[in-house]
C-alpha cells in the first residue's frame, strides 16, 4: 500500500511513524464512528489510513457517490437506505468503482433505479453477497431475472416486492444456489410454485421469510426437506391450515425458530405435526393465532430446547399457561403481549417454574395484579427485561418487590401504570437499568426520578411522557447522573422549562429529544441543546410555542446530524425554516399549523434543503405551491403528505385530562 | 435370441450399402426386403471372425442373464421426457428462426449456444440411455461408439463404411434435428423386443405414402383411395382373393394367414426408421409411417393462422397446436413453452440450468419507454423547469445535460460536499455562498412567483 507523504514541514509528522497496520488496530479497535472521523483530521496520512479502512459506508445523499467511493477504495458494505434517490446512473458509478471489493450492498429505500441499473451492478460487483431490495415495489421479473445473475448471493431480502412473480423468484431460484437467507415477506406475487422452486433449488437455506404469501401446504412440504433450514418465518400464511399440515409426513428437523404468528387456520394439531420432528427448536412465536390451552400446551412438550416463546394477542386460559411452565422450563423468553385471559394464577404458575425466564412481556395484561408481580419477582430473579405498560390492576407496592428483587433489569416499561415515588426509588437500586419508560405515570415526583438520576448511571433511555408532576429538578438529576442518556421524552411535561434543556445540553450523546407540548420552552433552552448535543438526530418540538426563529439558526449551525424535526405549533416563520436548509442530514420535516409560515418562504426552505425524504405539510399550502416545485421535490426523492388537521389550542386536550383524573 | 444373430443384423448394412442405395434409386420396395434379409446371412463369416466382436458378445450375453425389467422401464420412461424435451427445444428453435430475425446477434447467439449445449447433453443423455435399454441392443455401439465398432468395421470394409458412416451421420442429424414423430408411434419397446427377421418389414415409397390414401393392403401396404380398388389389387396377392365374397368386402381372415407381424419402415436412407439403419426401430402401422413421413421428412407446409410461427406437415398436428395456440404463456429459458404454470415450474425443478424466461411483453415494456423512459422524461422536464426557476431566483453557474449538476446550486450546503460529512463546517463563513443567495434569493423569488 502506497504511504502519503505529507507536504514537507519544517516539524516532522510524527503519525508518519506509525505503520497502516497499527492504525488500522487502532481503527478496529474504535467502536463509535465518530471517533474513526477523528483519528481522520488528524493529519494527511491518518486521513488517507482512515479512507483505506473503513469498509462501510452509509451515505445520505447520492449526488456524490463517485468522491465517496474514490476516496474509501475498500468499501465492503454500502448502506443506501438513507439516499432519497438513487438512480441507474448512481449504480453505474457504484458498480464502476466498487466492483469485486463489495459484497454487501442495501438498496431498500430509495427509489427511481431499474432492472437495467441492478443488472449493471450485479455484473461487476460480482462478489456481491448481500443484496436488500426491499421496498423496491417497482421492480418486476426483470429486475429478479437480474438478480439472479449474482450466482454468490448468500443474503437476499425482496420485502414488499410486489411486482416480482413467481416466475422471476423462480430465476433466483435457478441462479443463486448459494442462498442461504430469503425474505420474501409480502411479495403477494409469489406463490407455491416459486417458493417450492426455491425449495428445491437452493439447498443451503438457512432463513426463509415467507410471511403473508399466497402459499399453501404444497410448497411447505418442499421446504421442510430443506436440510439446513434453521429460521422459517410462516406469519400471515393464511393458506396454510391443521389439515395440509397433519398430512405432514416428516417435519424439518433443523429448525431452531418457527414464526406462526397470525396463522389464523393452524391450531395445535398443525403445530404439533409441524413441530413433530423440529426437536431443537428454540423460538416459536405463535403471535395472534389460536387459543393458548392446555392442548395447545400438550403439542409444546417434545420441544424441550424452547427459549423463546411469543403469544402476542392470543386468548390465553390458566391452564394452558401452567402447563406451558410444566413443558418448556428452559424458558428465558416470553411474550403475552396484549393477550387476553392471563390471570394472576395462570401467570404466577408459569413463572414459578421458569425460573430461568430473562425477558418477560406481560403489556397490556390488565387483569394481573400485585400478586403476579409478586410471583414474578419472587422467581424470576434474573429478569433484565420486563415490560409491563397498561397494567393497572397492579399496585403501587408491586414495584417497590421489582427493585429489591429484580436488579439485573436494563429494560423496564412501565407505562400507564400506578407506580409512585417509592417505587421508584426502589427501582432506582436496579443500576444496569438502560431503557425505562415511565409515560403518563401521574404518580410519579420530582422526589421518585432524582433517586433514579442518582443511581441509574447506565441510564441510556427515558420516557416521561405526560408524567405531568415532574418539574426542572428532575431533569436536572438526571443529566448530571445519567450522562449516557441518548433519548429523552418530556412531552407534556408542563413545567419543564429551559433549565431543564440547558442541563441536557451537558449529555453529548444525547440524540432525540421529545418535547412536545412544553410552553415553557424557549429558543434559548433549544440554542443550548444544539451546542451541546451534537449528535442530535430528531428534535420534536410541536407546540412548543415559544420557540421561533432565534431557535432554528443555532440549531441550523451546531445540529449537523439532524435528521427529523417537527415544528408544528411553533412560532417559527420563514426565516427560521429556510436557515434549515443549512441541515444537510435533514430527511424529515413536520411543518403545520405555522402562523408566519408564507407558501414562497416554504418554497424556498423545501428546494434548499436537498435531502428531504419526506415532508408533512399543511393541505392549504397545496394549492399554494407551485406545481413545478413539488414535481422537482418529487423527483429529488422527497414524499409530500399533506394534513388537514382542525388547530388544536389545548396543550391538553380533554380526553387526557379526564383519563387523568379517573385514574387519580 | 441368439446375439450374433442380431448383430449380424446390425452390421448388415455395411456391406450393402451401395447395394441398397441403388436399390432406392429403383424404388422397389418387395426386392429390398427381401435382399436386406438375405443379406443377414452373407455377412456372417465375416464378423464371426473378428475377435472385438466375439468378447462384446459374450458380455453381451452376461448382460441377458441380469437383465431388470423394472430399470429398463424407469430408462424408457426417462426416454420419453428426454426426448420430449429434445423435440420442444427443436420446435422452439425452428419457430424461432422465423420470429426473432430482428433480434440483437448477441443474444440469439446466447440463445443458439444454450439451445446447442442442451441439444447436445441431452442426445448424449437419451444415447447412453437408450444403449443399456434391453438385452438385444448391442451396447457396444453407444458405450463405445467409435473405438471398437468403428476399427473393426474399418477393417472390414474401409471404404464402404466410411461413405455409409457419412450418410448415417447426416441421417441420424437429420433424425434428431427434426424429429416430431415420437408422440404416438414411437414406442422403443415394442420395436426392440421384436427381434429381426420375426417380423415382416414393409416399405412404401415416398409417392405412396403422400397420397391421400385411406385404404391400405394388408401384405405390401400398398394405398388406394377407394377400397374397391384395394379389393381389386388384392387379387394379386393370390387365388384366395379372387372369391366373390372376398371381393365383396374386406377379408379379416387373410391378415391371420400371414404369420410375421407387419412393422414398417421408412423409406428416408439413414433415418433411424429406415429398415437399414443400425439401429432401426420399426414403425408400428401404416398411419404412424405417414406421420412420421411427413413429419420427420416432408416440409412444414401448414402454418398456424393465429400464431404464424408454428408450421406443421401432419395437419393432425396444426389442430391438436391450435387448440392451445396463444395459451402457452409459461416460457423456459430452454425455449420449452407450457400452457400451465406448474408444468414449468416441474421442468425448471427437474433440469438443471433451466430458468423461467421473462415473458417478451414485459420484458419490452421494461427496456422500453416505461420505465427508464418516465425517469429519463421527468429529467428533462425537471431540468427545463429547474433552469427556469434559477433563473428567476439567482444567477446560475451554468448546468449541463447532467440533472444532478442542474441541482448542484440549489442543493445547498452541499457545494462543498465532497468530504460527505466529514469535516465540521465552520458555521456561519461556509455558507454564505450557499446561503446568502436564497435569502436574496427568496424574495426575489416571491415577486416572481405569480408566474408558476
Amino acid at each position: 500500500m502506497k504511504k502519503q507523504k505529507s507536504i514537507p514541514e519544517p516539524n516532522f509528522n510524527r503519525f508518519d511513524l506509525l505503520s497502516d497496520e497499527i492504525v488500522f488496530l487502532i481503527l478496529d479497535s474504535l467502536d463509535d464512528p465518530l471517533d474513526k472521523k477523528s483519528v481522520s483530521l488528524v493529519c494527511k496520512s491518518l486521513y488517507a489510513i482512515e479512507s483505506r479502512h473503513r469498509k462501510i459506508l452509509k451515505p445520505l445523499r447520492s449526488e456524490h457517490m463517485k468522491k465517496n467511493l474514490i476516496r474509501y477504495p475498500f468499501i465492503s458494505h454500502l448502506d443506501l437506505s438513507l439516499c432519497p434517490v438513487i438512480t441507474d446512473s448512481s449504480l453505474g458509478v457504484i458498480s464502476g468503482y466498487c466492483k469485486e471489493t463489495l459484497r454487501s450492498i442495501n438498496l431498500s429505500r430509495p427509489r427511481f433505479f431499474s432492472h437495467v441499473g441492478l443488472s449493471n451492478l450485479l455484473v461487476n460487483c460480482r462478489n456481491l453477497v448481500e443484496i436488500d431490495l426491499s421496498n423496491a415495489t417497482n421492480l418486476k421479473d426483470l429486475a429478479a431475472a437480474s438478480i439472479a445473475e449474482a450466482k454468490n448471493l448468500e443474503k437476499l431480502w425482496l420485502v414488499r416486492c410486489k411486482s416480482i412473480t413467481d416466475i422471476g423468484l423462480g430465476c433466483i431460484a435457478v441462479g443463486c444456489r448459494k442462498l442461504k437467507l430469503l425474505s420474501l415477506k409480502w411479495c403477494f406475487g409469489v406463490g407455491d410454485l416459486g417458493v417450492g422452486l426455491i425449495a428445491v433449488k437452493c439447498k443451503e437455506i438457512r432463513s426463509l421469510d415467507l410471511s403473508y404469501l399466497p402459499i399453501t401446504n404444497k410448497c411447505l412440504f418442499q421446504v421442510l426437506e430443506l436440510q439446513h433450514l434453521e429460521d422459517l418465518i410462516l406469519e400471515g400464511c393464511f393458506g396454510i391450515d391443521d389439515d395440509s399440515l397433519t398430512a405432514l409426513k416428516q417435519g424439518c428437523t433443523s429448525l431452531e425458530t418457527l414464526d406462526m404468528s397470525r396463522c389464523q387456520n393452524v391450531s395445535h394439531i398443525g403445530l404439533s405435526s409441524l413441530t413433530s420432528a423440529a426437536g431443537c427448536l428454540r423460538q416459536l412465536s405463535l403471535s395472534y393465532g389460536s387459543q393458548v390451552d392446555l392442548a395447545l400446551a400438550d403439542s409444546l412438550q417434545k420441544l424441550s430446547m424452547l427459549q423463546f416463546i411469543k403469544l402476542d394477542g392470543c386468548q390465553v386460559t390458566s391452564s394452558g399457561l401452567k402447563a406451558i411452565g410444566i413443558c418448556c422450563v428452559s424458558l428465558t423468553e416470553l411474550s403475552l403481549s396484549k393477550c387476553s385471559g392471563v390471570t394472576d394464577e395462570g401467570l404466577s404458575s408459569l413463572v414459578t417454574k421458569c425460573v430461568d425466564l430473562r425477558k418477560l412481556d406481560v403489556t397490556c395484561c390488565r387483569t394481573i395484579t400485585y400478586a403476579s408481580v409478586a410471583h414474578i419477582t419472587n422467581s424470576c430473579t434474573s429478569l433484565t427485561s420486563l415490560r409491563m405498560e397498561s397494567c393497572t390492576m397492579v399496585s403501587a407496592e408491586a414495584f417497590i418487590l421489582i427493585g429489591q428483587r429484580c436488579q439485573f433489569l436494563e429494560e423496564l416499561d412501565l407505562t400507564e401504570n400506578n407506580i409512585d415515588d417509592e417505587g421508584l426509588k426502589s427501582i432506582s437500586r436496579c443500576s444496569q437499568l438502560a431503557s425505562l419508560k415511565l409515560g403518563i405515570c401521574p404518580n410519579i415526583t420530582d422526589k421518585g426520578l432524582i433517586h433514579i438520576g442518582n443511581c441509574c448511571s447506565k441510564l441510556i433511555e427515558l420516557d416521561l411522557y405526560r408524567s405531568a408532576e415532574i418539574t426542572d429538578s428532575s431533569i436536572l438529576a438526571i443529566a448530571r447522573g445519567c450522562t449516557l442518556i441518548e433519548t429523552i421524552n418530556i412531552a407534556y411535561c408542563k413545567n419543564i422549562t429551559d433549565r431543564s434543556l440547558v442541563s441536557l445540553s451537558k449529555c453529548s450523546k444525547l440524540n432525540t429529544l421529545e418535547s412536545r407540548g412544553c410552553p415553557l420552552i424557549t429558543s434559548f433552552g433549544l440554542a443550548a441543546i444544539a451546542m451541546g448535543c451534537k449528535q442530535l438526530t430528531k428534535l420534536d418540538i410541536k407546540k412548543c410555542q415559544n420557540i421561533d426563529d432565534t431557535g432554528m439558526v443555532p440549531l441550523a449551525y451546531f445540529s449537523q446530524n439532524l435528521r427529523q424535526i417537527n415544528l408544528s405549533y411553533t412560532s417559527v416563520t420563514d426565516v427560521g425554516l429556510l436557515s434549515l436548509a443549512n441541515i444537510r442530514c435533514l430527511q424529515s420535516m413536520t411543518v403545520l399549523h405555522l402562523e408566519c409560515l408564507t407558501p414562497s418562504g416554504l418554497a424556498a426552505a423545501l428546494l434548499a434543503c436537498g435531502g428531504l425524504t419526506k415532508v408533512k405539510l399543511p393541505l392549504s399550502f397545496k394549492s399554494l405551491l407551485p406545481p413545478p416545485i413539488t414535481e422537482h421535490l418529487e423527483y429529488r426523492g422527497c414524499v409530500f403528505q399533506w394534513r388537514d388537521k382542525a388547530f388544536q389550542t389545548d396543550y391538553d386536550p380533554k380526553s387526557w385530562k379526564l383519563q387523568l383524573t379517573e385514574e387519580e | 435370441m441368439d446375439p450374433e444373430e442380431r448383430l449380424c443384423a446390425d452390421l448388415s448394412f455395411l456391406d450393402h450399402g451401395m447395394r441398397i442405395e441403388q436399390k432406392i434409386s429403383d424404388f422397389n420396395p418387395p426386392a429390398e426386403t427381401q435382399s436386406s434379409f438375405a443379406c443377414n446371412f452373407d455377412n456372417q463369416a465375416g464378423i464371426t471372425s473378428q475377435k472385438d466382436y466375439q468378447m462384446n458378445v459374450a458380455q453381451e450375453s452376461n448382460r441377458i442373464q441380469d437383465w431388470d425389467p423394472r430399470s429398463t422401464l424407469s430408462s424408457l420412461s426417462f426416454l420419453e421426457k428426454k426426448i420430449h424435451h429434445l423435440q420442444d427445444l427443436i420446435q422452439y428453435i425452428t419457430g424461432r428462426r422465423g420470429q426473432f430475425t430482428g433480434q440483437s446477434d448477441e443474444l440469439l447467439v446466447q440463445q443458439q449456444m444454450l439451445i446447442t449445449a442442451d441439444l447436445t447433453s441431452i442426445i448424449v443423455q437419451v444415447m447412453s440411455t437408450a444403449g443399456s435399454l434391453l438385452p438385444s441392443v448391442d451396447c457396444s455401439h453407444v458405450a463405445n461408439p467409435s473405438p471398437s465398432a468403428g476399427v473393426s468395421q474399418n477393417v472390414v470394409l474401409p471404404e464402404n463404411y466410411s461413405l455409409n458412416k457419412v450418410e448415417d451421420l447426416t441421417g441420424y442429424e437429420n433424425c434428431t434435428v427434426e424429429d416430431h414423430e415420437l408422440k404416438s408411434e414411437d414406442d422403443p419397446d415394442e420395436g426392440e423386443n421384436l427381434p429381426p427377421g420375426s417380423y415382416e418389414i414393409l416399405q412404401l415409397e415416398k409417392d405412396e405414402i403422400l397420397a391421400p390414401h385411406t385404404h391400405f393392403c394388408t401384405i405390401c401396404g400398398k394405398g388406394f383411395k377407394r377400397d374397391a380398388n384395394l379389393r381389386m389389387h388384392m387379387r394379386g396377392h393370390g387365388d384366395e382373393y379372387k372369391t366373390p365374397a372376398a371381393l365383396a368386402k374386406p377379408n379379416k381372415e387373410s391378415g391371420s394367414e400371414s404369420i410375421l407381424v407387419k412393422r414398417y419402415s421408412c423409406p428416408f436412407v439413414g433415418c433411424k426408421r429406415n429398415k437399414d439403419h443400425k439401429r432401426f426401430q420399426p414403425l408400428k402401422t401404416i398411419l404412424c409411417m405417414k406421420n412420421h413421413y411427413k413429419r420427420t421428412h416432408c416440409d412444414k407446409t401448414y402454418m398456424c393462422s393465429r400464431c404464424n410461427v408454428k408450421k406443421f406437415s401432419v395437419i393432425a398436428d396444426l389442430k391438436t397446436h391450435e387448440k392451445h395456440c396463444g395459451k402457452d404463456k409459461w416460457l423456459c429459458s430452454c425455449g420449452t413453452s407450457f400452457s400451465r404454470k406448474d408444468k414449468l415450474f416441474g421442468h425448471i425443478a427437474l433440469f438443471q440450468g433451466h430458468t423461467p424466461a421473462i415473458p417478451v411483453d414485459e420484458a419490452k415494456a421494461s427496456v422500453g419507454p416505461s420505465d427508464q423512459g418516465q425517469i429519463s422524461e421527468a429529467t428533462t422536464k425537471i431540468e427545463s423547469k429547474d433552469f427556469n426557476f434559477k433563473s428567476n431566483v439567482v444567477e446560475v453557474k451554468g448546468s449541463g445535460n447532467d440533472p444532478t449538476n442542474c441541482f448542484s446550486p440549489l442543493d445547498f450546503g452541499d457545494s462543498n460536499a465532497g468530504e460527505f460529512h466529514e469535516f465540521p463546517r465552520p458555521p456561519f463563513e461556509d455558507s454564505e455562498s450557499s446561503f446568502s443567495f436564497l435569502f436574496s434569493g427568496s424574495c426575489d423569488y416571491s415577486s416572481k412567483n405569480g408566474r408558476y
